[in-house]
Order: C-alpha cells, then structure tokens, then sequence
C-alpha cells in the first residue's frame, strides 16, 4: 500500500480524495429503498445553479443503463436518483453512478439527513395563507357591499354568508395561534399570540352574535385578514429558516457513517459507525476519518488533528497511540482498535459540554416575546377599563361588551406581529446575497448586541492549508522535482508544493512513508522529500526544530537540494476584517488549541492584541460563560470539533461552511464563502435590522395611540378597524422593505469610494 | 335581490376553483423547486450543447 505508481487505483483514489466522493459502501447506508430491486440516493450538489447544469447533471445519470430516473432540484441543490440494486445479476457500485455526476465536474456528496418534516409543516402554514386569504378576499367582498349600503335582509344574508366561511377558516387557520397561545398560558407566560387568540376568537364570537341579533356591525373581515397578515408572517419567517437549513445541511458532511470493520476470520464488512462495538478492528485507509475513538495496532499514518484540537501540523502515529474520532489520516493505512463506541467517543464528550455550555442561549428571550410581555397585559387591561367604564357610566352593559371588544380587535398587534418576521425575512435575504446562512431569527438579534469577537484559529482565521512562503528563492527545476514527488501524497504541505508548481518531473516509483516523506529511486540517486532528519539524515542535528513554520527538504542521497518553508495562510480579508471590527469598537480576541508560539505570530500579524493558545474545548466554552457572565456579549467565530461548546455557550456563533457538522451545527450563522468578511457584515445587516424592528415597534404603537382612543369613544365600526389595520400593516412591511433600499445605497457608496481609488477597475466593475 | 342567489355562489365557486387549484399545484410538488423550474421552462430538450 505504501507504494504506489502512478497507476489506475493511485489515480482513482486521487480523484476520489480531491471530489470529495462518497464511498460506495456510504452511498448503500444512505440509499433509501423503494421496492422492486430499486433504490433512491440524494446528494447534494453544491456547484449547480443553472439551466445547463441541471441538464449536464441529469444527462450523465440518465446515460446509466443502471438510473431509471434522476431529478436536480435548483433550489436545495440536491440532485436525487433512483437506481437499480443490481443488473445482470451484479451488484450495482453507486460511487460509479456518483462518479458519473463527479465526471461532468460537479462535485457530489452526502449531507446529513435533516428532519424532512419541516417541509411538510411549511405546507401546512401554506396551505392555512390560501385558504384564509381565500377566505379574507370573499368576505371583504361582502363586507364592501355592507358598508357601501346593503340593509335590513341583504345585510343579514351577507353577515350569514361571511359567518359561514369565516367559522371553518378560524379553526383550520388560527389553530397556529391556538396552539402556540395555549403552549404559553398553559407554562404561565404569555407571548403575541395570547392577545391575538383572544382577539379573533371574541370578533367571531361577537360577530356572530351581532348577526344572529340583526345587528349592524360584524367583524368577520376583521377577524379573517388578521390571521391572513399573521399567517404571511409566519410563513416567511419559516420559509427563511428553512431555507438556511437546507443550505446548511447540503454541506459536505464531514464525519464518516461507518467503517470497515476487520472481523476476527479476517473478512472484512462495512458497518454503520453506530454498529462498532469497543474491540473491533476498523481498517482506517489514507484519506479516511477515524468514525470512533481507538488505539492503533499496525501501520502508520500522518494524522490530520486540526478539526479536532485546533492543531495546525499533522501528527505522526503509529502502533500503540490513541486516536480520536474525527481525525483525518492523511498518509498511511492502519488497522484501529475501536476503544469507545461512537456514542461515548471524543465527540459525545463534546456534546456533553455543548448541552451543558447552552444555558445562556435558552434564556434569551425574542424581542417579540418581551414586547408582548408589556403589551397583553396592558391591552386587556385597557379593554376591561373600558368595558367597566362605559358599563358605569353609560350604564348600558351590551354597548360596554361592544366596545370592550372593538378595543381588543382594534389592538390586535396585527402589525407587531409582522414587526419582527418581515425585517428579519428581508436581512436573512441580503444576508444570504452574501453566502451567509442565519439559522433563526433570534440569531440576528443576539447578533445586534454584541460586543467583542472570539474567533478560532486553525480553519477560521487561517484556511487551514499551509502556503509556500520562500517560492521567490525557489529554483523551478527544485520546485518540479519536489512537486513530481509531492503528487504521490496527500499530506497538506505537499498538496501546497504541487498547488504552486507549474511542472512536475515524472518519477516512475515513489513511495510514501507515513511521518517522514516521500522517497523515489531512480539511476541519478535517490530523492527524498520530507522533514529534515528524513532527507537529510546526517544533518538532521544541527538543524534546529523550528516551531511557528514548517518546513519541508527535498534531498538527493542524503545531500540538501531545497528547502521548503510553509506557514498556514490566513482567509483572505482576515486583516480587513479584524481592522474594521477594531474600528467599529469590537475588540477582536484569539482562543486556539493550538502551540503559542504560532498562534501569537498569526495574532501579531492579524492586529490582534488578545490571544490564548493551547486550550481544551472545555478551556474555550468556559471563557465564553465566564465573559456572558461578566456582562460582555460574545460573538464566537469558529470550525473545529472542539470549538462546539464555545459556539454553543457564547452569546451567538458564526461558522465557515468548511466547519465540522457539530460546528455547524452549533453555530447560529454559517458562511459560504471564503473571506472572513462575513462576519463585520453580518454583524453590520444584523444591527440594521434591529434598528428597523424598533422602528417597526414604534410604528405599531404610534398606531394604537390614535387607534385606541377612537376605540374606547365607541367609534371604531368594522370600516375604520380594517383600514387602520392594513394600512399600519402595509406601512410595517414597507419600512422593512428599506433595509434593501439602504444596503444598495451602501454598495453605490462603497463602490463609489472603490472607483475614486482604483479608476482602471471601477469603470468595469 | 335575487341575482344574489345566483351571483354569490358563483363567486365563491369560482374563488374556490381557485383555491382548489392551488392546493392541488401544492400538494403535487410544484413549489419544490421554484428555481428549477425557471430555467427548465427555457430547456426545449433537443438543442444538446456540444460537446
């Protein structure tokens, strides 16, 4: 295995590793089965986003005598197929089938199944918007016609009719409202939904009332195109949700769904990571995550750490050394003794301290829910004053209940109720603009309150790949040997060598020896690529180790030919991002599990003066509760395994797409796309919008101040009441529309400023 | 008056055709994949791209 021409399975493996690929034994686990001999995969397919793309994807699965049907879906990114278990009596490879789609260039992975039920609740509140706006649009119809004069037995059928629509449509739409009311009275809270419950439940009631009694007010439109209002609200708000969810959740997914497993007669069986008991051998390939905690029993491999502790440089190990799950082996084959079940490996113990650190989280309360903690008592308090009053003091109890109920009908926080969703529907909409995904809404106004920024280092201020940094006093015909021989490996610092070379010098035989280098014979001598005491032996104690970079020798028989120096590459725009944080007075701190000398060198360079180095995950979540605890509001920024508690306990979290799944998990918002520049920027959208929902608040009140007296002086008829609602609704959506208008003018701005320096790009940008 | 009888129906019949519709176009699929369905609108299915 250590050797490896550059023949077909080399290649194979190559590509494999490079798309990402799922192995066929995964694509079996995740295939869902159909019946008949068929089966069903999705995977997602995170490059398509056009016409021909769908059309490529589609084209080259269908070419498959083996794929009856294959459908890209645009919107999740998804591409599902369905395939035949087997054909001429063999049993069907799917990583062929999904070699097939890697083959059009369109990577194509697994992702984690995600509770597909939230689409069938999203029909749901659909469904409810059509039949109330159904509903809404008829009986306002009629009610037109009331106000416009309609009397005595045309009035009463109208009323007959409106009552009729209105009934069933309350329980089948307002059981949304039902429910989340009642979930509140029953734990002795009340949120928006108690006064709007309250609200179209009395209308209805009163309106039937009025109807049966031949009175001349009813409230059905009232009462029906508030829950339509409402119900848009809602169903935007989850729509957004949904929509990060499954952008999120189409990502790659990181940790592996099983292993092989070497059984103790030596065959060898592929089982769901869930199935490995402690004892059992897993075969761990290069290129493979370990799936459970376990001890190495042969082989030797270069183990990639960084998703687990922070640690930049990969670690050799070999017979007798722990692993931990989650690490990638980068080099060499091994055989793993299982020592811990995938429920109680390394990962569990994580979630354990995740569970344990979300405590902060769960007590924040919506901004809506703190509003409406103010506003129901007041408003029922208002409609009881009024009901006592006129009932005193106009002595009519009848015209007391009458306006008692207008006032809550009037009161109704139609537009509260929108306030929040539709400013945070707008900004998850910029937001997503700029490949930044927000999980929930609260996410934005935790957001909006912070004060500093924590952010990881391996993986989040770097990319977590190493960057050739002496290329200038490299010689090219060095540099195309080291990359001939680097080609062979997996190993990060030499897929940096081959990432910068223009050739590579064709060797017939190398051969890779897991912790040290490369090597090739061949009739000049033999060429070595790897740590200094490896390629050059002789001199292997008088160099020094050196500790913040990482270097790489290329030698010929033990004599020195080059030496390459690598160090992590910082995201692009990292500098920027921390410069303009410091400027809008965050300060900017570095916790990482890393060594301290490379983690002070990259925060020396950043501009950040705060920094911590080497700290255990649990180090990382109790600084968090210990800053939440000191007043500060923490935005943590972080990828790895053993940043999840910290993204769990501070105030909100942020997370590259390249994070692993329980970071991204953990994390409240996740970012496409590479630069760090999402995180002033969403810090920025997210501020924004919580300006617009304070507007949108005092906009609503501002309503009710002159609504509220009309109501209590017993004037507000079914006419005024529906104006007075749509139009503060219309206004509460337009003024939420303004974040768009505002972030454009920015960019003008921006682009502007950008113009007057660089006037050579501007004029095509 | 008794244009009602007539004309009240019909409009509710008729918007109810149209709520049908819509939870039937719902219920079979049609908003699953609304970005899809622009550009698949543009595919006339010959016109392979060369290859």
């Amino acid at each position: 295995m250590s050797c490896c021409a550059p023949g077909t399975e080399g290649a194979l493996e190559f590509e494999k590793i490079s798309h990402g690929l799922p192995t066929a034994e995964e694509l079996w686990l995740s295939s869902r089965e159909l019946g008949n001999g068929l089966r069903q995969t999705d995977l997602s397919v995170p490059k398509v986003y056009c016409g021909t793309c769908i059309t490529t994807v589609e084209q080259a699965l269908k070419k498959s005598p083996l794929v009856t049907r294959a459908r890209v879906n645009l919107s999740t990114r998804r591409v599902s197929f369905v395939w035949k278990e087997e054909a001429n009596g063999v049993r069907t490879n799917p990583a062929e089938l999904a070699a097939l789609i890697a083959a059009t260039g369109y990577d194509a992975h697994l992702f984690t199944t995600a509770e597909e039920v939230n689409d069938a609740y999203r029909n749901e509140l659909i469904r409810a918007v059509a039949i109330s706006g159904f509903a809404a649009a008829n009986i306002m119809l009629l009610s037109v016609s009331v106000w416009s004069g309609a009397t005595d037995a045309t009035r009463d059928l109208f009323h007959w009719i409106s009552g009729l629509i209105a009934g069933p449509v309350l329980i089948f739409a307002g059981r949304f409202f039902y429910r989340s009311a009642w979930g509140a009275l029953k734990h002795g809270r009340t949120n928006m939904d108690v006064p709007i419950s309250l609200a179209i439940t009395l209308s209805y009631a009163m309106s039937l009332w009025e109807t049966i009694h031949h009175g001349p007010h009813a409230w059905f439109d009232a009462t029906v195109s508030l829950l339509f209002f409402l119900l848009i609200g809602r169903t935007l708000e989850h729509v957004m949700r949904d929509r990060a969810r499954s952008a999120i959740t189409g990502l790659a997914r990181l940790s592996p769904r099983g292993a092989m497993v070497i059984l103790p007669d030596g065959a060898r069986e592929y089982r769901p990571v869930e199935d490995i008991r402690p004892g059992d051998r897993i075969a761990i390939a290069a290129g493979d995550r370990v799936p459970v905690d376990g001890k190495v029993i042969s082989g030797l491999s270069d183990i990639d750490m960084s998703i687990v502790n922070g640690e930049s440089q990969p670690v050799a190990a070999g017979a007798g050394d722990m692993l931990q799950a989650g690490t990638l082996s980068l080099t060499g084959s091994m055989v793993v003794e299982a020592t811990a079940t995938a429920r109680d490996s390394f990962l569990s113990e994580i979630i354990g301290l995740m569970e344990a650190a979300e405590g902060g989280r769960a007590r924040y309360r919506r901004i809506a829910d703190r509003a409406a903690q103010y506003y129901s008592p007041a408003v029922h308090l208002l409609a009881l004053l009024s009901f006592l009053g006129w009932g005193i003091f106009g002595g009519d109890w009848k015209e007391a209940l009458l306006i008692a109920v207008s006032v809550l009908i009037i009161t109704c926080p139609c537009a509260l109720g929108l306030a929040v969703p539709v400013v945070q529907v707008v900004a998850a909409g910029r937001l997503f603009q700029n490949g930044i995904m927000v999980k929930d809404g609260s996410a934005m106004e935790r957001l909006a309150e912070v004060d500093s920024v924590v952010f990881d280092k391996t993986g989040t201020l770097t990319i977590g790949r190493p960057r050739l940094t002496n290329l200038a006093d490299t010689r090219l015909d060095r540099l195309a040997l080291a990359a001939g021989l680097a080609l062979h490996s997996r190993h990060p610092l030499s897929r940096a060598i081959v990432q910068v070379a223009t050739e590579a010098h064709d060797f017939a035989e190398v051969s890779e020896k897991p912790g040290e280098g490369l090597e090739a014979v061949t009739p000049e001598g033999i060429y070595r690529l790897g740590n200094r005491r490896f390629a050059c032996p002789q001199d292997a104690d008088s160099a020094a180790e050196r500790e913040a970079a990482s270097e790489v020798v290329l030698s010929l028989d033990g004599r020195l030919l080059q030496s390459f120096l690598f160090e992590d590459m910082p995201r692009p725009g990292a500098q920027k991002t921390i410069a303009s944080l410091a400027k809008s007075g965050f300060s900017s701190i570095v916790l990482s599990g890393d060594r301290a000398p490379v983690v002070k060198e990259l925060a020396a360079r950043l501009g950040i003066a705060e920094w911590k180095a080497a700290l255990s995950p649990r180090d990382k979540a109790d600084y968090c509760v210990r800053a939440g605890e000191a007043g500060h509001k923490l935005l943590m920024v972080g990828d790895g395994i053993n940043d999840a508690p910290a993204l769990a306990a501070a105030h909100v979290s942020m997370a590259p797409a390249t994070a692993a799944d329980i970071g991204r998990q953990a994390a409240d918002f996740v970012f496409l796309r590479e630069g760090l520049e999402a995180v002033p920027l969403a810090i920025e959208i997210s501020r924004r919008a919580g300006r617009l929902i304070r507007e949108n608040f005092a906009l609503a009140i501002g309503y009710n101040v002159f609504a509220v007296p009309i109501a209590i002086a017993g004037y507000a008829t079914p006419l005024v009441a529906s104006i007075a609602m749509s139009t503060s609704s219309l206004i509460v959506v337009v003024n939420a529309l303004r974040l768009n208008r505002l972030a454009r003018l920015e960019e003008k701005r921006q682009e502007d400023k950008a113009g007057s320096g660089l006037p050579a790009n501007a004029s095509f940008a | 008056m008794s244009n009602l009888i007539i004309l009240i129906p019909v409009a509710l019949l008729m918007g109810g055709l149209g709520l049908a519709a819509f939870l039937w176009s719902l219920k079979s699929g049609q908003y699953e994949d609304l970005d899809g369905a622009a550009w698949r609108a543009l595919d006339d299915g010959d016109d392979k791209p060369v290859t």
